[in-house]
């Protein structure tokens, strides 16, 4: 076959034509005459013949010349003018890459598409799990100043975080030098009457200057002045925009109104703007004062009191906590009996707030990286294996003097382009994705309403857009604008360079590699929480109904007499009603709830100067239902029964640990345990452990010892004290979770019997109480798992695509191969061969990776080590499998290939 | 032979028709004109193409390279909306062309 090229290319130098446009008239011109060159040998004229017509058709006259003349425009060639500005013919070339990578683009609608989807699916994922990492943990709190806010604690030798006796909290609001302003807060819930049915309200106890340390506003009237929470002062009460709009309907008037809480009259200052969410479900906030607990008055009662406070400007977190162990040391000084050993504790704020979730937050934004990484590498791919059908273009464009550098960059722009119309998209889906994710995240989720695609979010957005863009764009523009002229203008110029394979490995391997990671983490995530559900509690959750009793607020001033046989009724009827097979009153320590502890001493032991030095046990006071009520096994003598009253021998139970540690191997029951200003108390039994602090904390640090004592040998005085709120635990029939609406009417129905202003409040189950302690972990879970999934489908996807792509690039060498009695066997085990080296490579990537990686997820784990071997093992054997399977389809396809049309390949 | 200049405004039209059926390239274009007129009619490729280029550039036809299986590629030309109305209106002005030749000189055209 002539060299056509050659002659159109000598005829046309004269015309000064644009090399582009040059080389496609040439190309096209080539062709007619290979054409009209075949069809003269066709009609029988010997080839040098032929040529020399074919020629002279194109040269007669010279009249392909004169008339392209008159059809081409000729291009002067640029001046280049020293010293012009480079950068306008920079943006003049960006801009014309851009317009030409777009067309490019719109051409391929369909790759376009996929492209485009698979990005944004990435960016997607990663904006909506940023923007709940964004108000989580990177906002900060909508207070003025808020590094200056910290949370105050009173810490014991083997407990940071314990809460701060009143009268220590008044010497430390005086005597620190650091604080610009402290307050004190605890919940309580009141009764409300007066205003439509009686309701229980959740309200919380502070100091007068707690909305002034956060620099909280009313939204109407005022805070609480400086006096107003002292024992005497008046009455006053704030109360949250809820209560304001469902109460009061809103009414500017409100200030100046009374609300009854308790059966005492409470004047409404001011109302709480409603974006206060320090604090959830606060429904009134009532001076400290005006709490007649007479534990208020002691250093030793601690009443899960629980400060905050403002530092002075410029005073560092280290400055202030030695400021108050400075005080905490003149208080043991002061009162060794109830402060010896007792220090201080300051927490700044935020992290008190997010501190336990910022690891799984930080550990999700890891995983959906890992995913859109995976995205990356298939888009790679893809464009990797579109810019073979392009390679006669960029040789063209490059053996016409386009730099590397020019190709590069336009490469470069059109997966830009993909990238940034991938993260619009993207933020499209992050939108419904944040709402989803809200709906469903745990309650305990803090901060969620600062949760929102802000400013910094879209910035986040764009900037992993521009990312991925150059991240998927970079090794097929650089293997693009490195191709050779001779390779790819010769004839048939089809056959992919040996780079480009090796690309595409390594790419499904990385692919490979972070799927298995995911999915590693995922399966430690999931034997985790199947671990977790089943550790035994210590006691049988199932039917296990807990609620609040709050009796009549004229109980508040009932002879302690009279509050015992209220109770004692409630109790009888509650026993008695259909559905119901055991019920205790409880109070003091609520196992996975609440903490109430003691101070005794043993009967061998001297009674010991000080508090300081007594024994602590985690303390439950309970009724004899109690036992049946919960499901807790009887190990040794007996549990409360009706005779143990207030009038009879002072007895307690005590628990395995109790048992083991103070007794060891001796027998506990008879033995008699010390409290202060207390008669001695018998033990009479022991009963199992039960996990009081969660089901994943065997931690040593924390009080494990348990004891039980009878709920109607309370002292009158804890009794008219505890009158507003008492637990109640109750075994019901119920065969559903669910806290049936029935029973729950039934159980209303008795306790308003016995007076009908007695009310019952925040009833649930002991699985939903279990449910809600694994929800984040669950939640993690459920994410883990999804990515896991995605990246699965993701990297099965690619390798699939680049097998099916390579068996396509070498239908002509299986054609030979079959041709030449190859059998389809030695097809199969060829293209097999091939995948399984890059998936198999990838898996043994991954597998490193994860041993190094999964030690992040060491604290959400229980019962599983982080490089759990049976785990391990099966999520080899399921990527290898999913891997065999993705290669085996075009494998298989490979062995159909006919050798005649692959031959005819040319 | 046919005059050149009647010849090179006929074969405007010639191509636009040709390709109005359905794109095609260049020689596919050379050997349907040749064979249809049954040789009275003939390109080579020194005329052809810069008419091409002529017509493309006008906005009458559109050129677009297409690559298929086991071949190298080929630009093949269709007509464009703008070919349509010009193709439309020759045929109507060859028409009138040839009915007042008819009138007056007595051709009957077939």
């Amino acid at each position: 076959m002539p060299e056509w090229q050659q002659e159109i290319r000598h005829r046309l130098a004269g015309l000064k034509l644009s090399p582009l446009r040059e080389a496609e008239i040439v190309e096209e011109l080539s062709l007619y005459l290979e054409d009209r060159y075949e069809e003269l040998l066709a009609l029988g004229h010997p080839p040098e013949a032929a040529r020399h017509l074919s020629l002279t058709e194109l040269t007669e006259n010279d009249l392909l010349v004169r008339e392209l003349q008159r059809v081409e425009r000729p291009v002067a060639p640029k001046p280049i003018i020293i010293g012009s500005n480079r950068r306008s013919n920079m943006i003049a070339g960006v801009w014309q890459d851009l317009r030409y990578g777009a067309r490019s683009l719109l051409k391929n609608a369909g790759f376009s598409l996929v492209v485009v989807i698979t990005l944004a699916l990435g960016i997607g994922a990663n904006t909506a799990l940023f923007s709940v990492v964004n108000g989580v943990l990177l906002n900060p709190l909508p207070y003025p100043q808020p590094d200056q806010l910290v949370t105050l604690h009173q810490s014991k030798p083997n407990f940071d975080t314990g809460a701060i006796p009143y009268p220590n909290f008044r010497d430390l609001q005086k005597q620190n030098q650091t604080f610009a302003a402290m307050a004190i807060s605890r919940g309580l819930g009141f009764s409300l009457v007066g205003t439509g049915e009686a309701e229980r309200v959740n309200g919380r106890l502070i100091s007068a200057d707690f909305f002034s340390v956060l620099g909280v506003k009313p939204a109407l009237g005022r805070t609480f002045v400086a006096g107003e929470d002292e024992s005497g002062a008046g009455p006053v009460v704030l109360i949250s925009a809820a209560l304001w709009q469902r109460k009061f309907a809103a009414a500017q008037d409100v200030v100046g109104k009374s609300l009854t809480l308790d059966d005492k009259n409470y004047s409404i200052v001011g109302v709480i703007p409603a974006n206060f969410n320090l604090l959830r479900n606060v429904d009134v906030y009532v001076p400290i004062g005006q709490w007649n607990n007479p534990a208020l008055k002691s250093r030793s009662a601690a009443l899960s009191l629980h400060g905050i406070g403002r530092l002075k400007p410029g005073v560092t977190v280290e400055q202030a906590q030695s400021d108050l162990d400075r005080v905490m040391r003149d208080l043991a000084a002061a009162y060794p009996d109830t402060n010896k050993g007792n220090g201080a504790k300051i927490i700044p704020l935020k992290e008190r707030m997010v501190g336990d979730i910022q690891s799984i937050l930080l550990m999700l934004l890891g995983a959906v990286g890992f995913v859109l990484l995976i995205a990356c590498v298939n888009v790679s791919n893809l464009l990797l294996a579109r810019s073979t059908s392009r390679t006669r273009e960029f040789a063209i464009r490059a053996s016409l003097g386009a730099g590397q550098w020019r190709l590069l960059r336009q490469s470069l722009t059109e997966s830009l382009l993909l990238a940034v119309s991938g993260g619009l998209l993207g933020l499209v889906i992050a939108g419904w994705g944040t709402q989803i994710a809200l709906r469903t995240l745990p309650t305990t989720l803090p901060r969620a309403e600062e949760v929102r695609l802000d400013a910094r979010v879209l910035l986040f957005a764009f900037a992993i857009s521009l990312l991925t863009g150059i991240l998927s764009g970079l090794v097929p523009a650089i293997k693009s604008s490195q191709w050779r002229l001779s390779e790819t203008l010769k004839e048939g110029g089809r056959g992919t360079s040996t780079g480009r394979v090796r690309a595409q490995g390594i790419f499904v391997a990385v692919e490979m590699a972070l799927a298995f990671v995911l999915l590693i983490g995922a399966g430690l995530m999931i034997r985790s929480i199947a671990a977790l559900w089943n550790v035994d509690p210590g006691f049988r959750p199932d039917n296990v109904l807990t609620f609040g009793l709050s009796l009549s607020p004229s109980m508040n001033t009932a002879s302690p007499q009279a509050i015992r046989t209220a109770l004692r009724v409630i109790s009888g009827e509650l026993s008695s009603t259909p559905g119901v097979q055991a019920v205790s009153f409880s109070a003091g320590a609520v196992p996975l709830q609440g903490e109430d502890d003691l101070f005794f001493w043993l009967d061998s032991q001297p009674k010991p100067a000080s508090q300081s030095e007594m024994s602590m046990a985690l303390v439950y006071r309970v009724e004899p239902g109690y036992l049946t009520a919960m499901g807790i096994p009887l190990k040794q003598g007996r549990f409360f029964n009706d005779q143990d009253d207030e009038r009879s021998q002072p007895v307690v139970v005590i628990d395995e640990v109790f048992a083991r540690k103070y007794f060891g191997n001796t027998d506990p029951v008879g033995k008699r345990i010390h409290q202060e200003g207390q008669a001695p108390q018998e033990i009479v039994g022991v009963v199992k452990h039960v996990e009081q602090w969660g089901l994943d904390s065997h931690d040593s640090e924390l009080l494990q010892a348990e004891l039980y004592e009878p709920f109607r040998q309370f002292s009158d005085n804890a009794l008219t004290g505890g009158v507003g709120g008492i637990g109640v635990v109750m075994r019901t029939d119920g065969a559903s979770g669910e806290a049936d609406a029935v029973l729950l009417n039934s159980i209303r129905h008795v306790v308003q019997n016995q007076n009908s202003q007695n009310v019952i409040f925040t009833p649930q189950t002991m699985n939903d109480v279990i449910a809600e302690i694994l929800a984040e972990r669950r939640f993690s879970m459920i994410l883990l798992d999804a990515f896991a999934v995605v990246a699965l489908l993701l990297a099965s996807v690619g390798l699939y695509g680049v097998i099916s792509y390579l068996v396509g690039q070498r239908t002509h060498e299986l054609g030979i191969r079959i041709a030449l009695g190859a059998t389809r066997q030695n097809v199969l085990r060829l293209v097999l061969g091939q995948g399984m080296k890059m998936a198999l490579s990838g898996v043994a990537l991954g597998l490193v990776a994860a041993l190094g990686l999964t030690r992040l997820l060491a604290k959400m784990l229980y019962g599983v080590s982080t490089t759990d071997p049976a785990t391990f093992a099966v999520i080899s054997l399921l990527l290898t499998a999913v891997a065999l399977l993705a290669c085996s389809l075009p494998a298989i396809r490979a062995t159909k290939v006919d050798p005649l049309i692959a031959l005819r390949y040319e | 032979m046919l005059d050149r200049e009647v010849k090179r405004g006929s074969t405007e039209m010639l191509i636009l028709a040709l390709v109005e059926e359905r794109p095609r390239h260049g020689y596919e274009i050379a050997k349907l004109i040749e064979q249809r007129s049954d040789g009275v009619l003939q390109f080579h490729v020194a005329s052809l193409y810069p008419l091409l280029y002529r017509l493309e550039k006008r906005g009458l036809i559109k050129g677009r390279w297409v690559e298929k299986a086991g071949q190298r590629r080929r630009r093949f030309y269709k007509l464009t909306a703008t070919g349509q109305k010009i193709l439309a209106q020759q045929r109507q002005t060859w028409k009138d062309f040839f009915f007042a030749l008819d009138r007056v000189a007595g051709i009957n055209p077939v």
